[in-house]
């Protein structure tokens, strides 16, 4: 198996049903491959919903089932936690808006199928931060870290307080303000992220519109520096295009909103890897390069992505993969902060590192 | 074909040009075994365990391997690889083969949920299924050693595999593990019994590998149905006593022993209750091996 170009994982979720011809040595691969990259259960639905599933080998298809079992429990816990946080922002009158896996979930989209997530995320206007952080703290769910470094990092700079954790069901809560951090150059206004929201009828979870979840998808993807759910987050963005795409004018309102929240590279590159390693089906005229941005960079680019999006698997995995995972972690912080600010916080993060180390 | 048909020699220099591809139970393990302690202890204890051949699916792809860092050679350590990921950290060298089987177990334990898995020794005598379970200390593994040494067949000392389709217990029959005083105690109940190398200082004390009997390997395929599920208790001086369990007591014993219950829902739930239905339950105190075998010996004839 080559190491760059397409995986074995991407090649069967673009299609499906090539997973029929697999050999069991091959089916070992795809199944380990899918496992690394956090999308075994996805597997098996993909597989259901094209109608391969039930000619699935018996071998590779007891870790799917054993992957779907899993992903039934998760949903149902999601759920679950999902109610509890809306009992206490109703209380404050406040809507409950999901963001990220928890959104595609309560959405019931096909990105959410299978998807397997940590901690839950949800967005509240700034104004009303104080407000929801006392009332979630009321009902059991306490700050991670008491650190002043990092409280005062999280509240100056980020998008987001520190993450809460729950006394008893030890599950994690992300609450937003916005959807990159404050002093990212091109951060998107969040009051407009809010005014287009939607509840997802017959239930009390709102979540963003269509187009704005494929943008906080892709902001995500392609401005954080985290790759090992690379694969993963291509996946989502995917299938939420793919489930969009039957809307009207979706793709006239996807490059609109770009325009509006500031996001229109980040969507570039959503479209040009999902089309290009997921065969997701983007028209031409959505995919040009924004207007100014230079091509030499798209292909400087290219290489750092390729590498990132491949599934974490050794089979997928060389040296060049793990340095354009870190050019690129290097790059989202540089995106995300200027640089007065990140030199004194990464030599800080470091500094303490070496001061518990020794400590230890 | 099985491990044992290759010569020590070719034995050792196989592995170290290509991984052991075995059948462990249900599940095909492919293991780069390139330390030598993991070899002996792969001659030692899966002599009899069919090789997997290369046109076959791998269930875990496990490697254990030395740290590409000052711990390869200073304060040495092993890692243990699944899928080319660290799921533990690494464990001082000495304990690479124990490690793999400690690994092994959260392999199935985290992967296998078409069956309820309980934390229990299953051994079965005339088509009579046993099943031992309890937390560690329970002495369930010392006791799974005595009938084992006395001609029971081994179905499983660490995992009962319960079947969410008809509630037989699927053997994954594997080396014993014994701690501290079992293993003494073991080598004096049954001589003839062989035990690997023993590794001192693990977060268990010391820890010794009881090799599973080759009749115990060759009906790897052969399930087994639950008659009696026990809950043992070793207590030092106590007079054997078995007592019954109420069988609503029984499955919440079960679930409490189990890995996978919570996740596995409704079909845990049911699955406990039948294998309760099933068989009688009971509360088990001992002291004296000789008697709990002698005990067992007529609960099953």
């Amino acid at each position: 198996m080559k190491k760059t170009g397409r995986s074995l994982l991407a090649a069967v979720f673009a299609d499906p049903n090539t997973a029929l011809a697999l050999d069991l040595p091959q089916w070992s691969l795809l199944i380990a491959q899918a496992r690394r990259a956090n999308t075994l259960a996805r597997l098996g639905f993909l597989l259901k919903a094209a109608g391969s599933y039930d000619n699935v080998p018996t071998k590779p298809k007891q870790h799917l089932d054993s992957a779907l079992v899993c992903a039934d429990r998760f949903d149902l816990a999601v759920h679950h936690e999902l109610r509890c946080i809306h009992a206490v922002l109703s209380a404050l009158a406040l809507p409950l808006v999901c963001l990220k896996g928890a959104a595609y979930v309560a959405a019931g989209n096909r990105a959410g199928l299978g998807r397997l997530f940590s901690d839950i995320d949800i967005l509240v206007p700034e104004a009303c931060l104080a407000a929801v952080e006392a009332a979630l703290t009321k009902a059991g769910w306490m700050t991670t870290t008491l650190d002043p470094y990092d409280q005062k990092y999280y509240r100056q700079w980020m998008h987001e307080i520190p993450p809460m954790r729950h006394l008893r069901r030890q599950t994690t809560l992300d609450v937003h303000h916005n959807i990159l951090p404050k002093t990212t150059t091109s951060c998107p206004d969040a009051s407009l992220l809010l005014a287009n929201s939607q509840q997802v009828p017959g239930t009390d979870y709102w979540v963003l519109a269509p187009e704005d979840r494929v943008l906080h998808s892709a902001a995500h993807l392609f401005y954080g520096g985290e790759w090992d759910n690379g694969f993963r987050d291509l996946s989502d963005l995917d299938l939420l295009l793919r489930e969009f795409s039957g809307q009207p004018e979706f793709w006239c309102r996807l490059a609109q909103r770009a325009v509006e929240l500031n996001l229109q590279i980040p969507l570039y590159y959503a479209l040009r890897y999902t089309a290009h390693l997921l065969k997701t089906p983007v028209p031409t005229a959505a995919r040009h390069r924004p207007a100014g941005y230079p091509p030499l960079q798209v292909r400087w680019m290219d290489g750092l992505f390729e590498r990132a999006l491949q599934p974490n698997h050794p089979s997928c995995r060389s040296r060049t993969r793990e340095l354009a995972c870190w050019v690129l972690y290097l790059r989202s912080h540089g995106l995300r902060m200027p640089l007065h600010l990140l030199v004194p916080h990464l030599w800080r993060k470091e500094w303490r590192k070496l001061r518990t180390r020794r400590q230890a | 074909m099985t491990l044992s048909s290759l010569s020590p020699n070719a034995f050792s220099r196989a592995l170290r040009q290509q991984p052991a591809q075995l059948a462990v139970g249900p599940f095909h393990v492919r293991l780069y075994a390139t330390i030598a302690s993991v070899q002996q202890h792969l001659a030692v204890h899966y002599g009899a365990f069919p090789v997997v051949g290369d046109d076959d699916f791998i269930d875990f792809d496990i490697a254990l391997v030395r740290p590409l860092s000052l711990r390869r050679y200073y304060r040495a350590q092993v890692l243990f690889l699944f899928e080319g990921h660290t799921p533990f950290k690494p464990l001082p060298f000495a304990q690479a083969a124990a490690f793999f089987e400690w690994g092994l177990n959260w392999c199935i334990a985290s992967h296998a949920h078409r069956y309820l898995m309980v934390h229990a020794a299953v051994v079965e005598w005339q088509g009579c299924g046993l099943l031992l379970a309890g937390a560690p200390g329970s002495g369930k593994s010392t006791l799974c050693a005595a009938l084992v040494g006395r001609g029971w067949r081994l179905l499983s000392d660490e995992l009962a595999l319960v079947s969410l389709d008809d509630g037989l217990v699927t053997p994954v029959p594997r080396p014993i593990s014994l701690k501290n005083q079992s293993l003494a105690v073991i080598r004096a109940f049954c001589p003839d019994a062989v035990i690997g190398p023993v590794v001192y200082d693990t977060s268990k004390g010391t820890v010794g590998h009881v090799r599973p009997p080759d009749a115990s390997v060759i009906q790897a395929q052969v399930p087994v149905k639950i008659r009696h599920i026990v809950f043992p208790k070793y207590q030092a001086g106590a007079v054997t006593k078995l007592s019954t369990l109420s069988k609503g007591y029984g499955l919440l014993k079960l679930a409490d022993n189990s890995f996978n219950y919570s996740i596995l829902g409704v079909h845990g739930f049911n699955a406990a209750g039948d294998l309760c239905d099933g068989a009688d339950c009971h509360a088990f105190r001992y002291s004296q091996l000789e008697e709990a075998v002698a005990l067992f010996a007529g609960l099953c004839s």
